[in-house]
């Protein structure tokens, strides 16, 4: 047994290593940046954009997401009923035991959106992988959408806006909602609620690829009981909460 | 006297009653500009309550625009003189009624400059998409009606036409209970009753719009309605207002059956502050049971009853459309199953408030005045005044 060659073997470990490096490290790499979509190319149905919510994680009293939504999208900090709320914090109290629960509330983006269903000019419409958006050019601010979503989670715009983001172009008259930040999505970014509340040491929110059996929020979905807002609906919303 | 029309009214009356219509009508253009350039933020509505008053006024004269025509369709499909004869006048109310309807429903608008949007992009699972050719079709079907009614050549077809407008005035108005049924999350909406409901409150309200109308003119023209005439009308008036009492009552019953809806129909009916004044003063008393009374009492039922029963009628729908429209948008959606709300930035969970402004106030009121104007410049430049044969009233 002394003969054996230590450098043949220390050869085969070193280059075993490094071909399943190789041969994980692209799936590894795909993980982040597969999301990255070409400029110029369509969203694909491949992909089903969604979010897991883990309420215990989520702490009362913060509320960095909805700070960095308002950063991200331009949206001001809202004071009365009138103004807009793309995300907002919410408490509850479990009736039954009293537990008290928070978690952030935004567009659910439905696979069957009622707003878009009922808005009559089809500004409201449905991405291929899932997100829910206003075509601002499109609305025509009859509020119906509104009126349909059962979630309240679409404003309407009802003052003139004089200062926006050129990433996410506002204006009086129409309705708007959460994006998803469609826009860092589309560059293989988290959006900007996912990343402040990671950033923040929370991690109580998990964006990803719901068709993506590789991706942490397939795998999350599968191993934790989760559950959606208005289930009896059947609007299959793509944000699922943990601990609700 | 019979032969007298109402373009005899005097010159200066007919010119003040315009002056009139067009300043109101005009106040409600201003505030319509008004709210597009300060944007809805100088309205009563809010992110909960998204359709305001405009909304109240607009859904009641589209309503009323539909259920005006009963008096033609009666005529026209059923053969009733007494009501063939009022068919034209029928027909000028009901497009000056949706005219100001939608005028409201369109300058109430975010941004009324893209309606034209409507038109170019049209997505057809929408009720309202469907409604935009709805209402231009009604336009064009009872302005088609009245020509068949009004050019002699064309009287023969005055019954197929008829048949058309009365087909497409009940598919209309179910698009308008439609636009509410299809809500599926809000406890005030989500029914099928609705559809039926609202066709039998246009019976009624379309029915009060015309006997206004109708008394006023034969009191200018100096006429006195026939009592036998006038003893139908009401009577039907009478009916319509039950069958409107039935759908109501059997909506919120039906509600009120659901556990789950049981919370809602409270705050509607008893604990929701000025919604159940407005239901329970305002429409069931005031707009219904007062209005029976004096229709059906013995001593009562004369021309200044209907009349009066007629307004209450009108100011009822108000009540009713108010308490449906902003008081089905006030109660809280039913989010999150189970739990309360210990606190929200959105106000989620709590009632929403809505206090109506003066421009929404006008804007509504502008609707009612181009209503008004169209009909007052109608009956002077065409002869919509009912004749009635003395003999064919005896024999229908």
């Amino acid at each position: 047994m002394s003969d054996v060659n230590q450098e043949r073997r220390q050869f085969l470990t070193k280059g075993s290593a490094l071909a399943a490096g190789i041969a994980i490290a692209p799936g590894m790499l795909l993980f982040d940046f597969a999301q990255a979509r070409p400029a110029g190319e369509p969203a694909s149905s491949a992909v089903r954009w969604g979010m897991l919510i883990d309420t215990t994680k989520c702490e009362s009293g913060c509320d960095d997401c909805v700070t960095a939504c308002r950063t991200e999208n331009g949206w001001p900090e809202p004071k009365t009923a009138t103004d807009v709320q793309w995300m907002r914090k919410v408490e509850l109290k479990q009736v039954a035991t009293g537990r008290h629960v928070n978690l952030p509330m935004m567009c659910q983006h439905c696979a069957e959106p009622p707003c878009v269903d009922v808005c009559p000019t089809g500004a409201s419409f449905k991405r291929a992988d899932g997100i829910v958006l206003v075509d601002k050019h499109r609305c025509i601010g009859c509020r119906y959408c509104m009126m349909a979503c059962p979630y309240e989670a679409r404003s309407f715009v009802h003052e003139p806006v004089l200062d926006h983001d050129s990433d996410m172009p506002r204006g009086q008259g129409t309705v708007e909602s959460c994006t998803l930040c469609v826009n860092r999505v589309d560059r293989g970014e988290q959006p900007a609620c996912v990343e402040a509340c990671t950033k923040n040491g929370h991690r109580a929110l998990v964006f990803g690829d719901l068709n993506d059996p590789n991706s942490e929020i397939y795998l999350r979905i599968r191993s934790v009981t989760s559950t959606q807002l208005r289930a009896d609906l059947g609007l299959n919303p793509g944000i699922s909460f943990v601990g609700l | 006297m019979q032969h007298k029309t109402f373009a005899q009214i005097e010159s200066r009356y007919f010119y003040a009653l315009t002056a009139l219509g067009a300043l109101i009508a005009g106040a409600g253009m201003y505030a319509a500009y008004y709210i597009e350039e300060h944007g809805h933020v100088v309205t009563g509505m809010n992110n909960h309550i998204v359709w305001g008053l405009p909304h109240v006024f607009a859904i009641f004269m589209i309503v009323a625009a539909s259920g005006v025509l009963n008096v033609a369709s009666v005529g026209s499909v059923f053969g009733k003189h007494v009501y063939k004869a009022r068919a034209p006048l029928a027909g000028l109310l009901s497009i000056a009624l949706l005219a100001g309807g939608l005028t409201v429903l369109m300058l109430d608008l975010g941004r009324p400059d893209h309606v034209i949007v409507a038109a170019t992009h049209y997505n057809p699972t929408s009720v309202f998409a469907w409604n935009v050719l709805l209402y231009s079709g009604l336009f064009a079907t009872v302005a088609l009606y009245l020509w068949t009614m009004m050019e002699k050549r064309m009287n023969p077809w005055s019954k197929p036409a008829g048949l058309l407008v009365f087909a497409w005035r009940i598919i209309l108005t179910t698009g308008t209970g439609l636009i509410f049924a299809f809500l599926v999350a809000r406890q005030a909406y989500a029914s099928a009753v609705l559809p039926p409901m609202f066709i039998v409150l246009s019976f009624a309200w379309g029915l009060a719009v015309f006997l206004i109308v109708q008394s006023v003119m034969f009191s200018w023209n100096e006429l006195e309605l026939n009592p036998a005439i006038q003893k139908r009308l009401k009577n039907l008036l009478g009916i319509f207002i039950v069958g409107a009492l039935y759908f109501v009552a059997a909506y919120h019953l039906t509600n009120l059956y659901f556990a789950r809806q049981t919370a809602f129909e409270h705050f509607i009916l008893l604990n929701g502050g000025i919604y159940p004044w407005l239901f329970w003063g305002g429409y069931v008393l005031l707009g219904s049971a007062l209005p029976l009374l004096l229709i059906f009492h013995p001593a009562l039922g004369k021309t200044r009853c209907v009349l009066a029963a007629s307004a209450l009628v009108i100011l009822g729908a108000f009540a009713l459309l108010y308490v449906f429209i902003i008081g089905g948008q006030a109660f809280p959606l039913e989010i999150f199953s189970g739990y309360e709300v210990i606190s929200s930035s959105f106000g989620d969970g709590q009632i929403a408030s809505y206090a109506p402004s003066l421009p929404e106030i006008l804007l509504g009121g502008g609707g009612l005045g181009i209503a008004f104007l169209i009909t007052t410049v109608g009956v002077r430049a065409l002869n919509f005044l009912p004749h009635d044969d003395p003999k064919a009233v005896q024999q229908d």
